[in-house]
């Protein structure tokens, strides 16, 4: 049975959503734009990031646009002082978590996390730095993981688990102390499950994963080749 | 019209901002005849002056002098503007956070140079970490860049002349 059509509000327009479809499809679909981070289209949502918050009547929570499934009558926000002020928040704190010195990352001017730093505004942190020392793991033969740049988002995670189905990289530990490893905590190059395919590298929205040999400002990626990958994958399936 | 009492500053960065500062073309001509750049590395004065309109500070806290120099400076100023990613974020200079100072000096000087000392008169006694300037006093602007491009650095003053204090200059990016 085809899933069943809803009808739903996105900042006051009436839209007509699936009702298998989240908040953000929906929104995707009818041309609106949330800002996210850790979502990439064609990977399952894992609302990690929240910078997808949107305001929902009836709730005082604010919910994730990429995982909270649309319902009937359903009515949200997409953007407002509130949200801005959160979005802003959670982009700061993912700023002094780490080291993400943007003036020398390879991923410099092709980077998520500063592109949306710059989408919305936030030309200070209003945090301590936390500056850390952090490894960087140069075992691989072809890539870097720099757990400097990392923000946990876990799309290497998910594009090696859901559609190179090696599952090499995982999150081990909790809170602040989390870190992506690869197998059983071994360092990437001695991973025996890893294909070296890349997709991880494709798909990670910061410098943390990189071709190795790439210098400041020449890592650009691409991750709709993912999304495109993905949606083929799907209309085969 | 009054000018604009203007000065700048340098702390620990590498003078990139300033030179972005200098890079705005012609457009330094028409901003000279607003302002009056009072201390500096550009400017021959040698005491930050008293009741300064608009200071822009280039570079993280570092040192025990830089900390003295950005404290008496705040006092002075009338507006604080965080110029670039080192004054923002500590950026470059932060990167030597997670070694002791020791550790580093002894690293630099000793194992490194070619004096094989660590030298201790004269520079300023380093602080523990290199921290963004608004750990330690209050920032009215922050203008991120590495270094700002100088058509945001001349928004940014082009604002203040006009009294408005603005973070908004759309674009500007960390980096």
């Amino acid at each position: 049975m085809p899933p069943k059509n809803v009808s739903i509000r996105i900042d006051g327009e009436l839209i007509s959503a699936r009702e298998d479809q989240t908040i953000l499809e929906a929104a995707t679909a009818s041309g609106k734009h949330i800002p996210t981070l850790c979502h990439l289209a064609g990977l399952t949502p894992v609302g990690a990031c929240r910078v997808c918050i949107v305001e929902a009547q009836g709730t005082d929570r604010l919910l994730p646009a990429c995982t909270t499934p649309v319902h009937e009558g359903m009515s949200v926000t997409t953007s407002s002082a509130k949200l801005a002020r959160y979005r802003r928040m959670t982009v700061e704190l993912l700023l002094v978590e780490r080291n993400h010195v943007c003036s020398v990352c390879v991923s410099n001017g092709h980077c998520e996390l500063q592109s949306l730093a710059t989408e919305l505004g936030v030309t200070n942190v209003r945090f301590a730095f936390n500056y850390p020392k952090l490894d960087v793991d140069v075992s691989h033969p072809r890539y870097v993981l720099d757990h400097n740049r990392c923000i946990l988002c876990s799309r290497c995670v998910r594009v090696c688990a859901e559609l190179e189905h090696a599952h090499v990289w995982e999150v081990r530990s909790r809170g602040i102390h989390s870190r992506i490893v690869s197998d059983l905590n071994a360092k990437w190059g001695e991973a025996q499950s890893c294909t070296n395919c890349g997709k991880c590298v494709q798909a990670c929205p910061t410098g943390a994963l990189a071709e190795k040999g790439r210098a400041v400002e020449e890592m650009t990626k691409s991750s709709e080749k993912i999304t495109s990958l993905a949606r083929w994958r799907g209309a085969e399936a | 019209m009054k000018k604009l009492k203007v000065a700048t500053v340098w702390l620990d960065g590498c003078s990139g901002c300033h030179m972005s500062l200098l890079d705005m073309d012609a457009a330094i001509i028409s901003l000279a005849q607003k302002i009056e750049l009072v201390y500096g590395p550009l400017v021959d004065a040698q005491e930050f002056p008293e009741d300064v309109d608009v200071t822009l500070v280039e570079g993280a806290v570092s040192s025990q002098d830089d900390l003295n120099r950005i404290q008496k400076i705040r006092q002075r100023t009338h507006l604080l503007v965080a110029m670039g990613d080192c004054a923002v974020t500590g950026n470059v200079p932060a990167m030597r956070n997670s070694i002791p100072v020791t550790r580093l000096l002894q690293c630099v000087y000793a194992s490194g140079g070619e004096a094989k000392t660590i030298p201790s008169e004269g520079v300023p006694v380093l602080l523990k970490q290199a921290r963004p300037l608004r750990e330690f006093v209050t920032v009215d602007v922050s203008l991120p860049g590495c270094p700002p491009p100088s058509k945001s650095i001349a928004g940014v003053i082009a604002a203040l002349l006009e009294g408005k204090k603005t973070e908004s200059a759309a674009g500007v990016k960390f980096g």
